[in-house]
């Protein structure tokens, strides 16, 4: 058995205590102007420390929050918020992820195929690749807003716009990696298909289909946390629609700073979640392929 | 001999491999001509080409001079005929694959019948010993193991001219001798012809019927010899003195091609 200092959960659990000693700490510096300059205009001076602190810590709209602020929040809007009314994070994470699912999903399709002519055809593999590159060179947040206008032009609203923008940023890393992983088979596996006069579909599935996989897995992980950025963004233009994106834009509004940062925590949470279930799903497959327990 | 069809026929046969450094010559007019049910090696010092011979054989390399017959066809329409099984110097197992799907693996793209493929498997992992290994997967099985199931797989299906390279290369001494008495034993039984690249004198003497010797820069047969050793051939064979003149034959060969002077 393993001691406590060695393990994940120990490592883990330090960096986070670090980060909240380190946020407090941030709390006081970045509040303490305003909280100042509301003991100045009641005329209060010697404010005993812990007064101080406490104030310091339950601002209405704090510069930055404090941890336990942010976790109040999150508490109540997920647990104490009916799911299915605007107020509830639950309801916002859920237009998100639904969004960043289905744009996921056709990202990575997207992905594969772009990746797959181009392994097959010289033409697309020249030509192909700089669009591929340039189309990150775009900044997603000054086409976003242009995407949803022009697709809310031609009658598409909701949740396939969003979808979209989230495709846009996620089948990149599957187009490069798979375009990496469909070219791994070494040069033997390859000369052993051709020795069979195998056609070039059979050398796809047989193997470089196969062969890509573990590629799959790492660009989709990346690709998923680029979906849900994307949803987010898009999100952003739609206004009042709902999702962590309209959460977010509504908390910078009206200067809900913690509002702000619970929907953030929810985001990471979703990313989170969403690699966890990538990491299954390859967990499963490698153990169905074969590869040493 | 004359009467027994030619499975390999090679005349003039020359590849050069055009490289940033200027051309490489890894086979100038090399003539040779394999008979069915033979058991040929090819030895030589690395850089000879005698890999390349036997990929040029198997349509895996084009050569730029002569002329090369497979089963009195091109080695394109022997390929597509599937008219050989390579063995690679690595196995070259696939590690999604269990042992018997990686025997399937030429079975499955030939378009065998389930069926057959299923009595196809079975046969060749019992010929290779390996019975009782199907369901394991290539990193669960020794080299040797590895590569006793390479050669089930370019045995399981119905070629009659088997192309090995180097393939017990990588494994030590006392693996290689048995696998190479197994290999003896696999040809006597199937009558199939063999082309065999080797390193080793001894190897190449134990098994060969010819022993074709190259030498390099530019790749070239510098010697054919026919084996006079009897067809049975048991491991203490090689301590016999016809054995061992083969052998100094061979070795002798290699001198001459330059081979132990570089």
């Amino acid at each position: 058995m393993k001691s406590i200092l060695e393990s994940r959960t120990f490592a883990i659990g330090t960096v986070v205590l670090a980060i909240i000693v380190i946020w407090y700490g941030f709390a006081i510096v970045l509040n303490l102007p305003w909280q100042q300059s509301v003991y100045a205009r009641a005329d209060l001076t010697d404010v005993p420390l812990f007064q101080w602190l406490a104030d310091l810590y339950s601002q209405q709209r704090p510069v930055l929050p404090a941890p336990h602020q942010v976790a109040v929040e999150f508490y109540t809007s997920v647990f104490q918020a009916n799911p299915t009314t605007p107020r509830s994070l639950i309801f916002h994470a859920w237009i998100t992820l639904s969004a960043t699912g289905l744009g996921f999903l056709f990202g990575t399709l997207l992905g594969i195929l772009l990746a797959v002519s181009i392994v097959h055809n010289r033409a697309m593999d020249r030509s192909l690749m700089p669009w591929v590159i340039a189309s990150q060179t775009i900044p997603i947040l000054a086409i976003a807003p242009m995407i949803v206008v022009v697709l809310n032009s031609v009658g598409l609203t909701g949740l396939i716009p969003k979808a979209l923008i989230s495709t846009y940023l996620s089948f990149f890393p599957v187009v490069v990696g798979m375009v990496k992983g469909f070219r791994s088979p070494e040069a033997l596996h390859l000369d052993l298909l051709r020795t069979y006069h195998a056609s070039t579909s059979q050398v796809f599935w047989k193997l470089r289909w196969p062969a890509s996989l573990p590629f799959l897995f790492a660009s989709m992980k990346v690709g998923v946390a680029a979906s849900l950025v994307g949803a987010i963004v898009g999100e952003l233009p739609t206004g009042a629609a709902g999702g962590l994106g309209s959460r977010l834009l509504a908390g910078s509004y009206y200067g809900q700073t913690t509002q702000i940062w619970a929907a953030l925590l929810m985001a990471a949470t979703l990313s989170a979640g969403l690699i966890v279930a990538i990491n299954a799903i390859q967990t499963l497959t490698s153990k169905a392929m074969g590869a040493p327990a | 001999m004359s009467e027994i069809p030619s499975v390999v026929e090679a005349k003039g046969l020359g590849l050069t491999f055009e490289t940033a450094d200027g051309p490489v010559h890894a086979l100038a007019d090399v003539d040779l001509s394999i008979r069915k049910g033979e058991f040929v090696s090819f030895i030589g010092p690395s850089g000879c080409g005698k890999t390349t011979f036997l990929r040029a054989i198997a349509d895996l390399e084009q050569p730029t001079a002569g002329t090369i017959t497979v089963n009195g066809t091109s080695p394109a329409m022997a390929r597509k005929d599937r008219a050989y099984g390579y063995v690679f110097q690595a196995p070259a197992l696939y590690p999604w694959r269990t042992i018997e799907r990686n025997v399937a693996l030429p079975l499955e793209i030939m378009g065998y019948a389930k069926s057959d493929q299923k009595a196809r498997i079975a046969r060749t992992l019992e010929l290779v010993n390996l019975k009782g290994f199907e369901k394991k997967y290539p990193w669960q099985l020794s080299g040797g193991m590895q590569q006793r199931a390479s050669i089930a797989r370019a045995l399981a299906f119905d070629a009659d001219l088997l192309l090995m390279d180097e393939p017990f290369g990588a494994l030590d001494e006392i693996v290689r001798d048995h696998l190479n008495e197994q290999l003896l034993e696999l040809w006597d039984k199937t009558g199939k012809t063999i082309c065999f690249v080797t390193h080793s004198i001894p190897e190449a003497v134990y098994l060969s019927t010819k022993i074709v010797v190259m030498s390099p820069r530019p790749g070239r047969v510098t010697d054919v010899i026919e084996s006079t050793l009897p067809r049975e051939r048991p491991l203490d064979i090689r301590e016999t003195p016809e054995f061992l003149e083969i052998a100094a034959r061979v070795r002798e060969g290699l001198r001459a091609g330059h081979s132990y002077d570089e």
